[in-house]
């Protein structure tokens, strides 16, 4: 069996990868699959943990955060496209009109 | 697991689900509105609001029946109850505020009113989950909707930018605080709060992914409340958003997230006590102190009140990092006097408001008594609460929270805290100052289409309890403290 270190530092390095690249891209869309990789790191980690446990709360809590991550989706890519109706950009450098 | 466990009793959700039982409700009366004909459509906030009342007299009735079901997932105790009052206060306030307000901003009023009321069941449902899971879904109820909410006046670029901000930043701390909740899981081996507890009496949790597993969800939560290293969002989001959705925010996010804070450091923490009661009133120094001093030179209203509910989150987690039942309860009188004052400010800057903008500035209130002496005195009862001024609401909310940081050993945080007060009393009473004496411009206006009988009302009933409360804070008191005589220190 493989140790549950080893899901631990792959989930970690994919949650890094997701917490950097929303904290670097530009693109609001490219951000919001950033943060979708952020989750699923999440739920790698949940997986490992309940493996490690023997007990079946981890698992369920992966399909709360799957549901959750679709919704969150749904509502983000409405807002999106809502942002483009009158900016026509999905740059978020361009979402600057209030600062301070 | 015990047969106790797997009867189901619905009163740890009992307001919730009135509560998205109302939000049906205006959604299928919503449904009668499609072309054109609109029946229905003045019906919309009462029927809301009748929701609202109706789970508030369930809640009312719930108090003393502590009962926790759904195999610990929910609990029914009096800070249940408490918050569900405070969160029920804000929407019935909100709702009158919006009837004249929202259909200049989004014709959709059918879908404004339900997701204000399914917020509020998320926020509600914050305050009895007893599970990480339960916790995780509520709070994901409440974003979700208010990123939605944020975004309402679809033409308006400063609310799709508050929607924008809100949304991407809010998922990313929602992130933070699932790996958060991970790690507790992967430490403890539970995701209830009293197995969580036990576990680490029991010295069975690995302490090293508990500290990782904390310090993401206190992330997370930061996040919520607008603490300060996460408060970036906070007066943008406030200022971009439509003015009744902003008066909600900042009163519902606040109550939900301090109760879901208390749940989880007080029931799945209560051994660690020593090390997170410190760093939360270290959080709370810094919130305090950098929402009053960014507050002092705000020109826009709504941007002031931002910063100031920054300062006033900052106020509430003192009571929290003291961890004493007096500090709870200190907190929670600290909402429900928030609720009313806050409320009432929000309900002045809609007066204040243009045709077409969400915003207004604070040369505005300039000799606003010459001409609206009503409203400059209303203001005036708002202002000296939120100021911590005897004899109104806001002052024994800080006195109870600050007496019970001294008598809890934080009395270095209680003259932090206090220090900061008299900041933000100069930034509260320069608006009274304003009102009164100084000279009235062609700016000093109240917009006649903004003034109408509810929104007087919810004016009205803001500054009754900001009064009621701070002459007889044993109203308040009285009623959740009833319950709570039979539950041991904390819990």
């Amino acid at each position: 069996m493989v140790p549950i270190n080893y899901y631990l530092i792959l989930s970690a390095i994919i949650f890094t990868i997701g917490a950097v690249g929303v904290l670097s891209r530009r693109n609001a869309l490219i951000i919001i699959m950033c943060v979708e990789m952020m989750l699923n790191s999440v739920n790698l980690t949940l997986i490992a943990f309940a493996g490690q446990w023997n007990n079946l709360a981890g698992q369920i809590f992966v399909f709360m955060v799957m549901a959750v991550a679709a919704a969150e989706v749904a509502v983000g890519l409405a807002i999106l496209i809502a942002h483009f109706h009158l900016s026509k950009s999905t740059n978020i450098d361009d979402v600057n009109l209030m600062k301070w | 697991m015990n047969s106790a466990d797997l009867q189901l009793n619905l009163h740890p959700v009992l307001p919730e689900l009135l509560m998205v039982a109302a939000t049906a409700a205006v959604m299928i009366l919503d449904m009668f509105n499609r072309k054109g004909r609109t029946p229905t459509k003045a019906a919309l906030p009462w029927v809301a609001l009748v929701g609202v009342l109706v789970t508030a007299a369930a809640s009312i009735w719930l108090i003393g029946q502590p009962v926790s079901s759904f195999q610990g997932m929910a609990i029914n105790d009096t800070r249940a109850q408490a918050l569900n009052l405070v969160v029920l206060a804000g929407a019935a306030l909100t709702i009158l505020l919006s009837i004249r307000y929202i259909p200049n901003v989004n014709r959709q009023t059918g879908e404004y009113y339900a997701l204000i009321l399914l917020v509020s069941a998320g926020m509600m449902a914050m305050g009895s989950a007893t599970d990480l899971m339960a916790l995780f879904l509520a709070l994901e109820t409440f974003s979700l909707g208010l990123y939605i909410l944020a975004g309402l006046n679809r033409t308006d670029l400063r609310s799709n930018e508050a929607a924008m901000k809100y949304f991407l930043l809010g998922a990313f701390a929602s992130a933070f605080f699932v790996y958060g909740a991970a790690y507790i899981y992967g430490a403890t081996g539970s995701t209830r709060f009293d197995l969580i507890a036990n576990a680490l009496f029991d010295g069975k949790a690995d302490p090293s992914l508990l500290a990782i597993g904390v310090t993401l969800l206190i992330a997370g939560f930061g996040f919520k409340v607008s603490l300060v290293p996460f408060h970036m969002w906070t007066p943008d989001v406030y200022q971009g958003s439509p003015t009744p959705v902003t008066a909600f925010m900042s009163v519902g996010t606040k109550a939900a997230a301090f109760a879901a804070f208390y749940r989880l450091f007080a029931f799945a923490l209560p051994s660690e006590q020593a090390t997170w009661g410190p760093v939360l009133g270290a959080l709370a120094i810094l919130t305090m102190t950098l929402g009053n001093l960014a507050a002092l030179r705000q020109s826009s209203l709504k941007r002031l009140l931002a910063y100031s509910s920054i300062a006033h989150a900052g106020y509430i987690l003192v009571g929290l990092a003291t961890a004493t039942s007096a500090g709870i309860d200190g907190a929670l009188f600290y909402l429900i006097s928030y609720a009313f004052m806050n409320m009432g400010a929000f309900a002045v800057i809609i007066l204040l408001e243009r045709q077409g903008e969400m915003d207004a500035l604070g040369n505005r209130l300039n000799g606003l008594a010459q001409r609206h002496p009503q409203v400059a005195m209303l203001m005036s009862i708002f202002m000296f609460s939120l100021a911590g001024v005897p004899p109104f609401a806001g002052f024994f909310g800080k006195f109870f929270v600050f007496a019970a940081a001294v008598s809890g050993g934080y009395s270095w945080l209680a003259a932090v805290a206090m220090l900061n007060s008299a900041i933000g009393a100069y930034y509260y009473l320069r608006i009274v100052v304003n009102m009164y004496f100084a000279e009235p411009t062609e700016e000093t206006r109240i917009e006649p289409q903004q003034a109408s009988i509810p929104l007087a009302f919810a004016l009205g009933i803001s500054a009754v309890f900001t009064v009621a409360l701070g002459v007889l804070p044993s109203l308040w008191t009285n009623l959740v403290q009833s319950g709570a005589l039979n539950l041991v220190a904390m819990r």
